[in-house]
């Protein structure tokens, strides 16, 4: 099969979905009125409340929320065949992604923009909001975990990106420096820093940099793995001007580039898939895919990761109601874009059916190595760069995406951590060291506990992640389900996602509760048990919140 | 870019083509600014505004009984903070002012 009929498929389906779908969604269900006076303009403080440009707020309202993981979710998931991971990828974002993400802007925009944790403690009570705390801690850990074995693998894999990835590093800081203290023109920081970027991608292969076979008994994966946390535990504590914000703003430029790029090599190179449809001889490690292939692909179909930025920022700034259908949806279908990339890198941009099964020969352990090799191929063939430098150029995106995800994701940890340091009056927890210590420390210990020494089995999480992302997708829908009752209007929309999400949800960790018991991997089987606990009570919150509401709803009418 | 010739002299055709390069150059400089700073308005603000906070507490330090060694040249500066005085206690926790010379609610 042709890639690029594969792309314009998926594209025509998300397209479809934005001006069909959310068109109804926005008109009907959400009922958006251009009139309303939205947070930014109601609380208006120059601060938090600062009304924003719609084009420019979804530039970061898409950046932050695209990042490696819709890479390496479709990557680990082709290894049932393209088409089940293709049909998830358009139909979620499509009836899942874009209303979960939409809904939880325009319920964040409808209460001030306040986060849906918050929003949740009102409406169905203080239990729910502390399970919503602990199951976006869960999350942060995990995607801390599992980014820090993948950036480990990929730099492992590929010596020529190291000087690449951390001289972008050493970019930001430099272009934080100019811009901060020196006021230089933006236009010339940003046209120099691209330049330097892709300079530095290009001498990549030149200078490929390995770490020793084994530094303190620990092998170079792992010797990666803590160099990673550390990293991420000091960028966390830097003021944001000095690393986060000049290094997103490179990264969304870079994000940009590496799109039209890959797009524009598959529709110059017109590959064909050479992955089987549905695969017959999936390996043996494989779980089965209903329920995994809907955990495995979390962030690309539906990511309750996706509720907390909508939900946290994005309301603040939104300028009107009716630019939630444009930031949310479309966001979501952004994503969608990046996903259907990855599985198209994944499964054209191999010579041959034996090369593609030599990759995916067991479960989790090809994922965005995959991406890189076959996306280096397409790159290679289409735009005519050197497969080295076409494989650094996709290992430097994957890697800063994920090391973003990384040091945000454990500022965001230190952040609960303090709050709960707060609420139990723990005096050590709020210090900001301690906490950031605290952090790392769960993560490191997660990234090692799951597969040894080495790390390499860090993988293993993956789909733990995101059935606990899926379970913080299912929350969201049901604060929104319940505010659909409410109001009175139409809810299945919300809440048959919500019911297949947390359906699947309970399903794969009941499968993977069993695999785990199977396999001894008792530290695994101990995650899966705190999470099942979580969705357990997740559902029981849902079913009580539910039942309140229509009882409610019978005593009224 | 029309599809009519420009007849006009070889220079204010050139300003022309100048001024309109220069407002696409301002609108893309206007994204790129607005894509760089937005997302961390709010907590680069919240900093500036932890140290405008101190600032006032330095400022007014002596009226709370705070000895303070450059309360001679801060004081000057009373006035002029004036205007922020009532966010500021408010931002403090304080409902009222706290000084007795200064009644702003």
């Amino acid at each position: 099969m042709s890639a690029i009929a594969v792309l314009l498929l998926g594209l025509a389906g998300l397209t479809a979905g934005y001006f069909l779908y959310a068109h109804f969604i926005a008109k009907r269900v959400f009922q958006l009125d251009y009139g309303f006076r939205a947070p930014a303009h109601e609380l208006e403080d120059g601060i938090d409340y600062v009304p924003t440009n719609k084009y420019i707020l979804w530039g970061h309202h898409f950046t932050s929320v695209a990042g490696a993981a819709p890479i390496v979710g479709p990557a680990v998931a082709v290894i049932w065949g393209w088409v089940p991971a293709f049909l998830w990828v358009v139909l979620g974002t499509v009836f899942f992604a874009g209303i979960h993400d939409a809904g939880a802007l325009w319920a964040s925009v409808r209460h001030q923009g306040r986060s849906i944790g918050s929003i949740t403690g009102d409406l169905i009570g203080n239990r729910a909001r502390n399970l919503f705390m602990v199951v976006i801690f869960l999350v942060l850990l995990m995607v801390n975990a599992v980014f820090g074995v993948v950036i480990a693998k990929l730099l492992v894999a590929n010596p020529s990106s190291v000087v690449p990835v951390w001289g972008a590093i050493v970019a930001a800081l430099v272009i934080g420096q100019c811009i901060y203290r020196r006021k230089m023109n933006l236009l010339t920081v940003s046209v120099v820093g691209v330049v330097v970027l892709y300079a530095l991608i290009g001498v990549g292969p030149y200078v490929p940099l390995e770490l020793p076979d084994s530094f303190a008994g620990l092998p170079a994966n792992a010797q990666w793995i803590v160099l990673l946390f550390a990293y991420a535990g000091i960028a966390s504590l830097l003021p944001v001007w000095a690393l986060l914000q000049p290094r997103d703003y490179i990264n969304g430029l870079q994000l940009c580039i590496g799109l039209i790029v890959l797009y524009g090599s598959i529709l110059i190179a017109n590959p064909a898939i050479v992955a089987p449809a549905f695969n017959s001889s999936v390996p043996a490690s494989a779980p089965p895919i209903v329920p995994l292939l809907f955990v495995t692909i979390a962030c690309g179909a539906i990511s309750g990761f996706h509720g907390l930025v909508s939900s946290g920022t994005t309301s603040k700034q939104i300028d009107r109601e009716t630019d939630v259908r444009f930031i949310g949806y479309f966001g979501a279908v952004g994503e969608g874009c990046l996903a259907l990339a990855a599985i198209l890198a994944t499964t054209a941009g191999f010579a041959s059916i034996g090369e593609w099964q030599n990759l995916y020969t067991n479960f989790g352990e090809a994922g965005v190595n995959a991406f890189v090799d076959g996306g280096a191929a397409l790159v290679s063939a289409g735009a005519g760069l050197p497969e080295s430098t076409a494989a650094t150029l996709l290992t430097v995106m994957a890697v800063l995406f994920a090391g973003t995800t990384m040091d945000t994701g454990i500022r965001l940890q230190r952040y609960i951590m303090q709050e709960w340091g707060e609420m139990y009056n723990i005096p050590a927890l709020k210090s900001v060291q301690v906490s950031t210590l605290v952090a790392v420390g769960t993560c490191l210990a997660l990234a090692f506990g799951a597969g040894g020494l080495d790390g390499s089995g860090g993988m293993l999480i993956w789909p733990l992640f995101g059935t606990t992302n899926q379970l913080l997708g299912g929350l969201t829908l049901l604060v929104l389900t319940v505010i659909l009752v409410r109001l009175g209007r139409p809810m299945w929309y919300t809440l048959v996602p919500m019911l297949f999400l947390l359906a699947m949800t309970l399903y794969a960790l009941l499968v993977q509760l069993k695999g785990f018991y199977l396999n001894g991997e008792w530290f695994l089987l101990g995650m899966d048990g705190v999470i099942l606990v979580a969705a357990v009570m997740v559902m029981l919150e849902a079913a009580g919140a539910l039942r309140h509401q229509f009882r409610e709803q019978r005593l009224a009418s | 870019m029309g599809s009519k010739r420009d007849d006009r002299p070889a220079e204010p055709r050139q300003r022309a083509a100048v001024g309109r390069v220069r407002r696409i150059l301002r609108r893309v400089r206007y994204y790129a600014e607005e894509y760089y700073n937005a997302p961390y308005r709010a907590t680069i603000a919240r900093a500036r505004r932890d140290e405008d906070d101190l600032f006032m507490l330095l400022v007014f330090s002596e009226m709370m009984g705070v000895p303070n060694p450059a309360s001679y040249y801060t004081m000057e500066l009373q006035p002029l903070l004036m205007e922020r005085f009532h966010d500021w206690h408010k931002r403090m926790g304080m409902e009222r002012s706290p000084l007795d010379q200064i009644r702003c609610c």
